[in-house]
């Protein structure tokens, strides 16, 4: 019995995100023995305990798109997987979503898989619609948790609306498909490194299952990216006029961060849409989020669930945002801004 | 071009989200409704590739009867039919949807003479987030399907479809889409060929504003009115809750610049001051 992980490979190892989807995994395989639906069914009395040593309980493989030699095992190991499944083939030469599916498809079968696990990024959520479409099974996109209960069934708990509400859910189906919210599961070792097996895997694979294939270009990437800025200084509707930006952005230079901003900043046209912060936008994880001019709506504050510390200026006391935020400044960010630009440029011996 | 955009009423939760008693339901009182911002950005799309290319715009929703103005906001934005599947107001599942959607596309059919050539949804649903209605539509009508799209662009229009107002059938064979997105900082784009199906998000474009001619034209317009049947699927929601840890306070550091010494210390103290 196995969970079946979905890796997306990042440079020689795997994506954050993988690895979180692979902690996911493993606390999903391990409360088949809790509960007693894993190898031994005698579930009942200290389920865990009546396993002998090296009962079959269930054990995490990993899927990795690509040559077998270019699986990251060591990676895998740390992250407890058992079995590397390397799906290898001359037609596929690429990201297809569809083709990635049937692949999978066939090793549910070929691994015995039990659930098949991705992270909810643009990837894993569409090979898997994918795969919940070829299979007719149900799929839960962004879970947080999930766990084998005595009744056959899976417990999970869900984000919807990116996050701001959780939704407890039943699944009954023959295979789990799951994919992680990334924000939820941190990417925790193993207690014990796993020995991985390398598997080959030359999936059967059509014409029409390779139709839709992608074609890769890097992006150009200019400054620094607000999903990855250690500092995010943000500006909402308070900040009143395309120009008001103009303080936010001189700030985030001289902090070495990147201009975030709402939704409303950007469907009035003040700043373009990959500046946009949240459920719809981007989400960030910067050390400091400065919100300023923001009232702190849930799909706002959806894209800022991994902000280390959220410091807010706003004019209104009673904004929902200064219940969400560690500190606030009560006043007008078109006053607080300019002075604390002076401020740090006179710090830093610039003015 | 004839395109199918489908959308979902979601209520318009600001602040904070409250749930009902039963923990089954947000609680919608103090809130309005609206279409989740990927699918009127779908709208938008659409509305403009029929600008440029002929066709019509037809806007389908499934939910309760009160959904019909959401596809009424639709139409006002230049959608030119409206199609309602309508619930009893419960919460249905994705596999159902996608199955609902996918007999109500039939009806017209799919490809050149007269059906649709271009199926568009919103990437996800605001509320629920199952990312999986479009390719399961895709899959029950045998189409071609990418999701996650920020750019779209029609690249081959197809025999017949040529100017607005052309033969009138609809018949765009040949033609073909190209859809790119943004993947950890990696340009993917993908060919398509139409008859296809195609889920964006919200920065592919801009919404226009509706115009009064619009409005008026939207209040005016027939919806079409159709009630699937309802089934249970393997996926069942149990109980909405508010995640814990929400209801702190803010530190006030102070008021307007007399806080900016306050500030400046905090920065040091979080080590992001060089
Ligand atoms: C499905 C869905 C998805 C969404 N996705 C996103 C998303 O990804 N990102 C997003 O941001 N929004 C999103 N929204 C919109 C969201 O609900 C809010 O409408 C939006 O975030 C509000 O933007 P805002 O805070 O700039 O404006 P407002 O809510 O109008 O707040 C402005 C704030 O500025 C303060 N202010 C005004 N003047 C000043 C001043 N001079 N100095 C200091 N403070 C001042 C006010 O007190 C107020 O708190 C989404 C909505 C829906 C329904």
């Amino acid at each position: 019995m196995t969970v079946l992980c979905l890796v997306e490979r990042d440079g020689d190892g795997a994506a954050d995100a993988s690895l979180r989807a692979l902690a996911f995994s493993r606390e999903l395989a391990a409360s088949s023995e809790a509960s007693g639906t894993g190898g031994d069914p005698g579930y009942g009395e200290e389920p865990a305990g009546s396993n002998p040593p090296g009962a079959p309980g269930e054990n995490v493989a990993a899927v990795v798109f690509g040559p077998a030699a270019e699986v990251p095992a060591g990676a895998l190991a740390v992250a407890g997987v058992t079995d590397a499944y390397a799906v290898e083939s001359d037609a596929l030469t690429g990201y297809a979503p569809l083709a990635w599916a049937r692949a999978i498809a066939e090793l549910i079968t070929a691994s015995s898989a039990t659930a098949v696990v991705a992270a909810a990024t643009d990837h894993g959520n569409e090979v898997l619609a994918h795969l919940a479409a070829i299979t007719d099974l149900p799929m839960a996109a962004n879970c947080a948790s999930a766990a084998h209960a005595s009744d056959g069934r899976y417990r999970l708990v869900r984000h919807r609306w990116a996050g701001s509400l959780l939704e407890d859910a039943a699944l009954d189906a023959p295979v789990a498909l799951l994919t992680v919210a990334v924000d939820a599961v941190a990417a925790t070792p193993a207690a014990v490194p796993a020995k991985v097996t390398v598997h080959a895997f030359r999936p059967d694979l059509t014409d029409g299952d390779l139709a839709v294939c992608a074609t890769e270009s890097a992006e150009r990437a200019g400054g620094v990216s607000l999903a990855t800025a250690r500092v995010v200084v943000g500006g909402g509707r308070g900040v009143g006029s395309p120009a008001g930006f103009g303080a936010l952005e001189e700030l985030a230079g001289l902090l070495g961060g990147a201009l975030g901003v709402s939704r409303v900043v950007t469907s009035q046209g003040w700043r373009p849409h990959k500046q946009q912060v949240g459920q719809t936008g981007t989400r960030i994880s910067p050390e400091l989020y400065l919100a300023c001019g923001i009232s702190g709506a849930i799909q706002h504050m959806a894209g800022c669930l991994s902000a280390r510390h959220i410091v807010a200026v706003n004019t209104d006391p009673d904004a929902p945002i200064i219940a969400r935020a560690d500190y606030a400044v009560i006043g007008d960010l078109n006053q607080v801004i300019p002075a604390l630009v002076t401020a740090l440029r006179e710090r830093a011996g610039l003015s | 071009m004839e395109i199918l955009v489908c959308v979902k009423r979601v209520p318009m939760v600001g602040g904070k989200v409250v749930v009902t008693p039963d923990g089954q339901d947000v609680d919608t009182r103090m809130s309005g409704f609206a279409v989740s911002p990927h699918e009127e950005c779908a709208v938008e799309e659409a509305v403009q590739i029929t600008q440029r290319l002929g066709g019509t715009v037809t806007v389908l929703t499934l939910g309760p009867a009160e959904a019909a103005d959401q596809l009424r906001d639709m139409l006002a934005l230049g959608a030119g039919h409206g199609v309602l599947l309508e619930t009893d107001g419960r919460e249905w599942g994705p596999m159902a949807t996608a199955a609902a959607i996918a007999d109500a596309a039939r009806r017209r059919g799919v490809g050149p003479d007269g059906g649709y050539d271009l199926l568009l949804f919103g990437n996800e649903a605001a509320d629920t987030g199952d990312y999986q209605v479009p390719v399961r539509v895709a899959h029950a009508l045998g189409l071609p399907c990418v999701t996650a799209i920020k750019n779209l662009e029609i690249t081959e229009s197809g025999a017949g479809a040529g100017a607005a107002g052309g033969s009138g059938a609809g018949g765009a064979a040949g033609a073909r889409a190209r859809a790119s997105r943004e993947y950890r900082g990696i340009e993917e784009a993908f060919d398509l060929a139409l008859p296809a199906v195609i889920s964006v998000k919200e920065g592919i474009n801009l919404p226009r504003y509706p115009s009064l001619p619009g409005r008026l034209r939207a209040k005016r317009a027939v919806i079409e009115q159709f009630r699937p049947e309802y089934r249970g699927e393997g996926l069942r929601k149990e109980l909405l809750r508010v995640p814990p840890g929400e209801s702190k306070r803010a530190e006030i550091l102070g008021t307007g610049t007399d806080a900016v010494p306050a500030l400046v210390r905090l920065f040091e103290e979080f080590g992001v001051l060089s």
